[in-house]
C-alpha cells in the first residue's frame, strides 16, 4: 500500500470517524447540560425565546456599529476565507465527488480554475488572520497553541490543495496523498480545538439571543 | 543445410545498415526514423544523428524472453504492429532465441535453444520477462519443462547484460500479484538484484516504449535514464492527465457524468466516472495505440491506471479519484453511537454532581 492508498483509504476512514464521534460528543455534552429554567416574566414586548435567539444567530454576523471601525478588517478578512474555504470545498468537483463517495449526494462543480484563484485568494487571507494574530497585540495576548493549531489544520489543506492542483514541488500522487492527509488531520482536529465553533457558534449566539431577548435586550 | 547455416551466420554477423540496405530502406527512411526515436524518448536533436550512426553500427542482438505467469497479452501488443514498419525491422534485427509464443521449436529442442544462446552470447545477451513469478510452495505453479519459473529466471539472468520487465505483471506483480495473491507472485525486480533492470509496465505496454528502449540500449550500449519504478523516464516521464486531449474540459469543469451522457459525447472530462489519468505515468495520450489511431480515453473509457503498481487493488475503477476507497458507513455509524453515548455520560456526569451540590446547598 502506498501513500496515497493509505490516504485514500484507512487514513481517512479514522479521521471521519474521529470527527464524527468527537462532534457529536461534544454537541451532546453541550445540549444535554443541565439548564437552570428562567422563572421570571418576560419583559413586555419581548419577543419568543426561539426568535430572539434566531435573531442573535444573524445579527452577530456583522458587528455592531459602535465596534465597526476596530474590527473591519477581521470582519472582511474573516468574511473573505469562510466564502473562500465553503466555494473552495463545495464547489471543487474531485471535492463533490468525496461527498457523493460518502453520502451519495452531489451538485454541479465549479470550473477548476476559478477554484484555484479562490484557492489563492483564501490562502492569502487566513495568512493575513495569521499575521494580525501574530502582530496585533491583544489578538496575540489572546491566542493560545490551540489556536495556531486550528490555522494550521485550517490553512494545511488549502495550501497543499493548490500545490496538488498546480504540480508544484513533487509528483501528482504524493501532492495529491498529503492533501487528503491533511484533512484527515483537520477532521481529527476539529471536533477538540475551536474549529468547532463552526457547529457551536449557532447554540452559543442562539443561548444569548434567548435569554437577552426575555429581557428585552436585543444582542 | 551447410549453406542455410552460412546464410544464418551471416546475417547474425551483419550490422543494422547492412541489413536495411539489403531490405531497401533508403539511410533518409533510416534517419527519420532514429530522429523519431530520439524524439519520444525526448532525446536532443542531436541524438537522433548518434543514435542513427550506433544502429548502424549495432550487430544482432540476442534476445531470450521468458513468459510466466502472464496472458499473453504482451506479445500479442508487441508483435502485432499496424503495419509493416521500421520497428518490424528494428525486431527483425534482434534475434530472439528463445519465446514460446513465436518460436517454431518446441519442448526440450526451445530448452537446448535457450542454453545455446546464454552460452554463445555470455553477459551479453537481454532477457525479456513478461509474467510475474509465482513463489508459494516452491513456485509450482507455473513450470516450463519441468522448472519453475524462479529457476528459470535464476539461470537465464545469471550471464546477461540486462533485464527488462515488460508488462505490469512482470514489472510490479500486475493481476497474479492482486490481493489476494493466491500463487505468491512478485515482481522480476523482487528477484533480480546483481543486473540492470528496466520496466516497461502496461496491461500491455506501447510497443514503441519497448522498441525505443531496445533502439536505445543497442544505439548507445545502455539502459536509458530510468524513474523511481525502474521505467524510462521517456515515456513513463509525465502523467496521462498531463498529455490528455480532454484536459481542458478538466480544468473548465466540465465532466462526463457517465459514458453515455451528452458530456461523454462531446468529449468532456472522464474524472467523475474514475479516470486515473491524473496518477498514471505512460505515453498512451502521446504516443496512442494501432499506428496512433486512438488510446482508452479517446475511445471513451477512463484510464485504468495500469502502468501502475497495485492498480488492480486501487479501489473501483468507475471511482472517481478523489473518492475514498474505504467504504466507512459502519465505522461512522459506530463512532456516532459513541460520540452520542460519551456526550450523554458527560451529561449525565454534570446532572449528577449539579445535584450533589444542589443537595449541599
Amino acid at each position: 500500500m502506498d501513500l496515497l492508498d493509505f490516504a485514500r483509504g484507512p487514513a481517512i476512514e479514522f479521521s471521519l470517524a474521529v470527527f464524527v464521534l468527537g462532534t457529536i460528543w461534544r454537541l451532546a455534552a453541550v445540549l444535554l447540560l443541565p439548564r437552570r429554567g428562567d422563572l421570571s416574566k418576560a419583559r413586555e414586548g419581548a419577543p419568543s425565546r426561539v426568535s430572539g435567539a434566531m435573531g442573535t444567530v444573524f445579527r452577530r454576523m456583522w458587528p455592531n456599529k459602535a465596534f465597526i471601525h476596530r474590527t473591519i478588517f477581521t470582519t472582511l478578512n474573516s468574511y473573505v476565507f469562510h466564502l473562500g474555504l465553503a466555494i473552495v470545498v463545495f464547489g471543487f468537483v474531485p471535492h463533490i465527488q468525496f461527498i457523493h463517495g460518502l453520502f451519495g449526494v452531489s451538485w454541479p462543480g465549479l470550473p477548476t480554475n476559478f477554484i484555484y484563484g479562490v484557492g489563492v485568494i483564501t490562502l492569502v487571507s487566513l495568512f493575513a488572520a495569521l499575521a494580525r494574530r501574530l502582530f496585533h497585540p491583544v489578538g496575540r495576548l489572546l491566542s493560545g497553541v490551540s489556536d495556531y493549531i486550528s490555522w494550521f489544520m485550517t490553512a494545511a489543506p488549502v495550501l497543499t490543495g493548490l500545490l496538488a492542483t498546480s504540480h508544484l514541488g513533487a509528483r501528482y500522487e504524493t501532492l495529491l496523498a498529503i492533501h487528503i492527509l491533511s484533512v484527515a488531520a483537520f477532521f481529527i482536529w476539529f471536533p477538540f480545538g475551536k474549529l468547532m465553533h463552526a457547529f457551536l457558534f449557532v447554540f452559543s449566539r442562539g443561548a444569548t439571543g434567548a435569554r437577552f431577548s426575555h429581557r428585552g435586550v436585543n444582542v | 543445410m551447410n549453406e542455410h547455416v552460412t546464410a544464418i551466420s551471416k546475417r547474425r554477423d551483419e550490422t543494422l545498415g547492412d541489413a536495411l540496405s539489403r531490405q531497401g530502406i533508403s539511410r533518409r527512411a533510416f534517419l527519420k526514423y532514429s530522429a523519431y526515436l530520439a524524439s519520444i524518448m525526448a532525446l536532443p536533436p542531436s541524438a537522433a544523428k548518434v543514435m542513427a550512426e550506433g544502429l548502424a553500427k549495432a550487430r544482432r542482438q540476442a534476445v531470450i524472453w521468458l513468459s510466466f505467469q502472464e496472458c499473453t497479452g504482451c506479445t500479442e501488443s508487441l508483435t502485432r504492429s499496424f503495419s509493416p514498419s521500421l520497428e518490424d525491422l528494428i525486431f527483425d534485427f534482434i534475434s530472439l532465441d528463445y519465446h514460446h509464443t513465436l518460436q517454431a521449436a518446441s519442448g526440450e529442442a526451445a530448452e537446448a535453444a535457450r542454453r545455446q544462446s546464454m552460452e554463445e552470447n555470455k553477459g551479453k545477451y537481454i532477457v525479456i520477462v513478461d509474467g510475474s513469478v509465482p513463489m508459494a510452495d516452491g513456485g509450482i505453479y507455473s513450470m516450463i519443462a519441468g522448472q519453475t519459473n524462479i529457476d528459470i529466471l535464476a539461470e537465464t539472468v545469471e550471464n546477461a547484460a540486462a533485464v527488462i520487465a515488460v508488462g505490469t505483471c512482470a514489472a510490479f506483480g500486475g493481476l497474479p500479484f492482486a490481493n489476494p495473491n493466491p500463487t505468491g507472485a512478485v515482481p522480476v525486480s523482487d528477484l533480480v538484484k546483481n543486473k540492470p533492470v528496466i520496466n516497461i509496465p502496461g496491461c500491455p505496454p506501447i510497443p514503441e516504449a519497448m522498441a525505443g528502449t531496445i533502439a536505445h540500449f543497442l544505439a548507445f550500449g545502455k539502459i536509458p535514464e530510468l524513474d523511481d519504478l525502474g521505467r524510462p523516464r521517456s515515456f513513463f516521464g509525465e502523467t496521462i492527465h498531463d498529455r490528455c486531449y480532454r484536459r481542458p474540459f478538466y480544468d473548465r469543469g466540465m465532466f462526463a457524468k457517465s459514458f453515455d451522457d451528452e458530456g461523454a459525447r462531446e468529449g468532456w472530462c472522464l474524472y467523475e466516472v474514475g479516470c486515473k489519468g491524473p496518477v498514471t505515468y505512460n505515453a498512451c495520450a502521446t504516443l496512442k495505440w494501432n499506428g496512433g489511431v486512438s488510446f482508452p480515453i479517446q475511445s471513451g473509457h477512463g484510464c485504468l491506471g495500469c502502468s501502475e503498481p497495485n492498480f488492480w487493488d486501487r479501489g473501483s475503477f468507475y471511482k472517481p479519484l478523489s473518492a475514498s476507497t474505504a467504504a466507512p458507513g459502519k465505522t461512522i455509524a459506530a463512532a456516532a453511537a459513541a460520540g452520542a453515548a460519551l456526550g450523554a455520560g458527560a451529561a449525565m456526569l454534570a446532572r449528577s454532581r449539579r445535584n450533589a451540590h444542589l443537595k449541599k446547598d
